[in-house]
This record gives structure tokens, C-alpha cells and sequence, in this order.
């Protein structure tokens, strides 16, 4: 198998003294989704954000292409190629469609040519039609589509999600997962933390069960259908 | 009665009043919004511009002018690095704090240069000639007026497209609602709060250059009564966002300069208070700003 691109080992991160994730390792590589589910407080949204250097490296190593990401700041991160879909979507509501797809290009470490935004108005037509609009005034699904845009018009190498379907619609939850297939396709390494277990076991190449900060299980896309493998490793 | 009192020039000096404090709102707005840090050491800056000013009264104008911006600038940058920087992150209130405290530091640095010829104050008297009047529409308005309004005007407009139209600009103003998430774009945080000190130090060199028109002698407590003032007219008007921190700042000028034309010159004494009184009725009518409709209140109320 190829070096992945990113990967995880030994990572531990506290809030203070109290360890949020303990030991961890993990693997992503490219045009591959890694999903990471379990119970509120297992340390999630903490290793998305230890990745980004929101929270600091407390051991264990982060590595990009094989470079560690240690003591870099969130803004460093991103523009060596990991963009976040952060929780809870985090628009700028003020600001255009537009603008919000502009900022994602402050992460963009190459200029290629032609229309930068149509990396993302091509996965979303709907923001390229309401490009002028104020992105407050957009739903819940346009506006989460707006984020996943807006972390792609960086072109990212990996892309990390925050529970993206978090208070959406069941159709909107389908186009997001929908979208995130095509992302993968793309060859973008992909590693997204969610609730809903049994979309993410169906949809990932591989599921990492997390309880407590540590490491439960790891399911495939065979278990998807296992209810009872997921309810046991949640409450083991 | 009171009306009556109002002529033109009241006005007019009121407005033109308004136009710098507007133009020192925006300053302590800028800084503000990117570090959530109220710089009560804005009038030093003003200070230090005014006085580089008044010591190199012997130069052509326009270099004295851009001695003024290069220290006041500079000035900006370095409390930035020296201060501010280290200090990201602390509560609001270890920020003002420090803040305090440099401002009286260069107070002080001030006074020890200003008193090696042995008086306190040096005169900047290079633009007293902008204090004549001019004859509009049978009034008489002095040209420093029209200068502060339309200096005032250009700068706003220069700094609204900036905002607006860059995309540094796009970055301070994505920095300012939300810097977190700015940062995870991969804005970088140092180049944008980098861009609002030099904005903002600017604007105080700017202030400091039209001040000395109305007020030469220049003194180590120069432009500190104003800051209070415009800071306080920044938290009345609304200081989460920029245009409501910028019409508070010159509400409180304007209203400053009409109720002094408005007293008689024998009770301008009073001017203070009057405005205070004012502005404790505005935050108990509207805690959340005078300017801020339909929103939520900036900070919880207990």
C-alpha cells in the first residue's frame, strides 16, 4: 500500500489535565474515506482538531506526506493542504456565497488557471446561482454544501468533516453524502467524523469506533448492515 | 430658544467635530475587531503623531506629514509585536489593562522628551492657517472644518473599498466575525492583524495631523480627553461592528460639538457632563448600541 497521506500514531490530546483522546492511530490515503463515529464526548471533533492544531499535540505524532504537523498553526495547516468542514457549518452569514468561496482560497497553495470557484460550483451548481446572495439566507443543506465548497475551492489533500449531516433533512443528508463520494473520486483523502453510524460505515472504506478517547473497533462496509456490531461497540 | 443658538457655524464645527472622531472610532474599531482588544492607547498614538509634528514644525509640510504617519505607524506596529502579540488570547480585560498602561508609559516617555527645553508643550502651528474662515452661503465656516469633512469622507470611502473590494480586506473582515474559522481557512492571523494596526495607526496619524489645526500646543495629555470620549461614543454606538463603532464615534462628536456651541461660553464647563448624562440614558435605552437594529444584545446583561 502507498504511504498515506495522513496519518496518526499515538496522538493523545487533553482539555487541561483530562485526556480527550488517548492513543490513537489512524491512517487515511488518497481517494479514501475513513469514517470516525461514537458517543458524544469520545474524542471526535477533539482529533479533528488536534489535526488542524487547534488543540495542541499533547504525544503521538501528526503526519502530512510524511511530515510532521506539530506545533504548526491552524492557518499553516491549512494551507499545506488539510482543509476542516468545521461543526456546525461556520459561514461568514454577512458575507456573499461568493466571498464565503473566497475565503476558502486563502488555504489554496496553487494558482492554476481559469475560475478558482468552479471546483466547487461544478459538485454545487446551486452556490454558482446564488453566488451574490447573502449565505445567512441560504437552508441548512445550501449552506452546508457551502462549507464543503468552500473547503474545496482550496484543494485540499485531505478533507476533514465535522458531523456534516448535524441538523440537516434526510435528502439534504443524502446529497452531502452523495457529494462526499464524488469528492473521493477526485482522489481527496477524506476523514469524516459522524453520528450517524450507519451512513458512515456504508459510505467509508473503513469506520474507526471511538468510546472514551480510545480506539474501540474498526468496521468495514460489509458490517453496514450489522446493527448489532455497532449498538455493542457504542456501549461496550 | 435653544435652536436659535444652533446657527451654521455651530453645525457646521459640530459636524466637523464628528468627522475625526468618526475617523478615531474606525481606528479603534479596526484593532478591535481583529484582537478584541479596546486600545485605550489609540490617544497615544494621536500624541506621539501630534508631537513628531511639532518637532519637525521646521520641515516642508509634506515631509512633516509623512514623519508624522512613519512614527505613528511605526508606533502601532511595534505595541503589535511588543505587546499585543504576546498577550493574544488573554481576557479582555488583562488586554485594556495593558493597554492603561501604555498609554501612560509613553505619557510619560513624552513628557521627559518634551521637557528637555525645560517647558512642557511644543506648538505644531504648521496648518494654524486651515483655522481661517471661508464665506459659504453667507456663513462662515473655517477651512479646517471642510478639510476634517472631506479628509474624514475620503478616508472612510478609501477604507470601505479596501474592506470590501481586497481580499486582505475579505480576510480582515472574515477575521473580525469570526477569527477561528478565519484561521482555518488558512488566513493568516499575524498579516491581518498586521494590516489592521497600520490601518489603524494611520487613521490616528490623520487625526493627529487635523487636531494640531484646532489645537497646536501640543502636551503629553494631548488627545486623551478625546479618546475617552470617542471610546465611549465606540461602546454607545456598538463596537462588534465597524459602521456602528464609526457612527457612535462621530454621534459623540457631533453631539459634543452642537451642546458646546449650544452652552453659553461661560458654562461650556459643563460640557461633560451633559454628553455623560447623555450617553448613560443611550445604554439604558439600548445596551446593545445606539446603531444596532434588531440585534441581539453584544454581551449578556445580568
Amino acid at each position: 500500500m502507498p504511504e498515506p497521506l495522513l496519518e496518526l500514531e499515538g496522538v493523545e490530546a487533553r482539555y487541561g489535565s483530562v485526556p480527550a483522546v488517548r492513543d490513537l492511530g489512524l491512517s487515511v490515503h488518497p481517494g479514501e474515506i475513513v469514517g470516525l463515529i461514537g458517543p458524544n464526548g469520545a474524542g471526535k471533533s477533539t482529533t479533528l482538531h488536534t489535526i488542524m492544531g487547534l488543540v495542541p499535540l499533547y504525544a503521538g505524532e501528526i503526519r502530512l506526506r510524511g511530515k510532521s504537523l506539530r506545533r504548526r498553526s491552524p492557518e499553516a495547516i491549512a494551507r499545506e493542504g488539510v482543509a476542516l468542514v468545521p461543526e456546525g457549518r461556520r459561514i461568514f452569514g454577512d458575507f456573499t456565497v461568493e466571498e464565503n468561496l473566497r475565503l476558502g482560497l486563502a488555504g489554496r497553495r496553487t494558482r492554476n488557471g481559469g475560475d478558482p470557484l468552479e471546483r466547487a460550483y461544478a459538485l454545487f451548481p446551486m452556490l454558482k446561482e446564488f453566488r451574490r446572495r447573502s449565505a445567512g439566507a441560504l437552508s441548512g443543506g445550501q449552506q452546508q454544501q457551502l462549507a464543503i465548497g468552500r473547503a474545496l475551492v482550496a484543494e485540499p489533500e485531505v478533507l476533514l468533516l465535522d458531523e456534516p449531516s448535524l441538523g440537516l433533512a434526510p435528502l439534504a443528508v443524502d446529497s452531502v453524502f452523495e457529494a462526499l463520494r464524488e469528492i473521493r473520486e477526485r482522489g481527496v483523502a477524506i476523514l469524516l467524523v459522524e453520528q450517524r453510524a450507519l451512513h458512515t460505515v456504508a459510505l467509508a472504506d473503513r469506520t474507526l469506533v471511538l468510546v472514551g478517547g480510545e480506539l474501540r473497533l474498526t468496521l468495514t462496509q460489509s458490517d453496514a448492515h450489522d446493527t448489532d456490531k455497532i449498538v455493542a461497540a457504542y456501549l461496550a | 430658544m435653544l435652536l436659535a443658538a444652533l446657527n451654521f457655524q455651530t453645525f457646521s464645527d459640530a459636524v466637523g467635530l464628528g468627522a475625526i472622531y468618526a475617523l478615531m472610532a474606525v481606528g479603534i474599531g479596526l484593532v478591535f475587531g481583529v484582537l478584541r482588544l479596546i486600545n485605550f492607547a489609540y490617544g497615544q498614538l494621536v500624541m506621539a503623531g501630534a508631537y513628531t509634528l511639532a518637532f519637525t514644525s521646521s520641515w516642508p509640510l509634506w515631509l512633516s506629514i509623512v514623519a508624522c504617519f512613519a512614527v505613528v505607524v511605526g508606533l502601532s506596529l511595534a505595541m503589535d509585536t511588543v505587546v499585543f502579540r504576546p498577550l493574544r488570547g488573554q481576557s479582555p480585560a488583562v488586554m485594556l489593562v495593558t493597554t492603561f498602561a501604555i498609554a501612560f508609559l509613553l505619557q510619560a516617555v513624552a513628557l521627559i522628551i518634551d521637557l528637555r527645553d525645560g517647558t512642557i508643550g511644543e506648538v505644531a502651528a504648521s496648518l494654524t492657517s486651515l483655522n481661517a474662515p471661508v464665506t459659504i452661503a453667507g456663513a462662515e465656516v473655517r477651512k479646517i472644518t471642510l478639510v476634517s469633512i472631506a479628509v474624514a469622507a475620503g478616508a472612510l470611502l478609501l477604507l470601505a473599498l479596501l474592506l470590501a473590494r481586497t481580499t486582505i480586506g475579505l480576510h480582515t473582515r472574515a477575521a473580525a466575525s469570526d477569527f477561528r474559522t478565519a484561521r482555518l481557512l488558512g488566513v493568516r492571523a499575524n498579516r491581518v492583524i498586521a494590516f489592521a494596526v497600520v490601518l489603524s495607526g494611520m487613521l490616528a496619524a490623520v487625526v493627529a495631523v487635523m487636531m494640531t489645526v484646532t489645537n497646536p500646543l501640543v502636551t503629553p495629555d494631548f488627545a486623551l480627553r478625546d479618546t475617552i470620549v470617542v471610546l465611549v461614543g465606540v461602546v454607545v454606538g456598538g463596537i462588534d461592528r465597524l459602521w456602528t463603532a464609526t457612527l457612535g464615534g462621530f454621534t459623540i462628536g457631533f453631539v459634543s460639538g452642537l451642546i458646546n456651541g449650544l452652552l453659553p461660553t461661560d458654562k461650556t464647563v459643563y460640557l461633560p457632563s451633559a454628553v455623560f448624562v447623555l450617553v448613560i440614558l443611550v445604554l439604558l435605552l439600548r445596551p446593545a448600541g445606539l446603531f444596532a437594529w434588531g440585534r441581539r444584545a453584544a454581551f449578556e446583561r445580568v
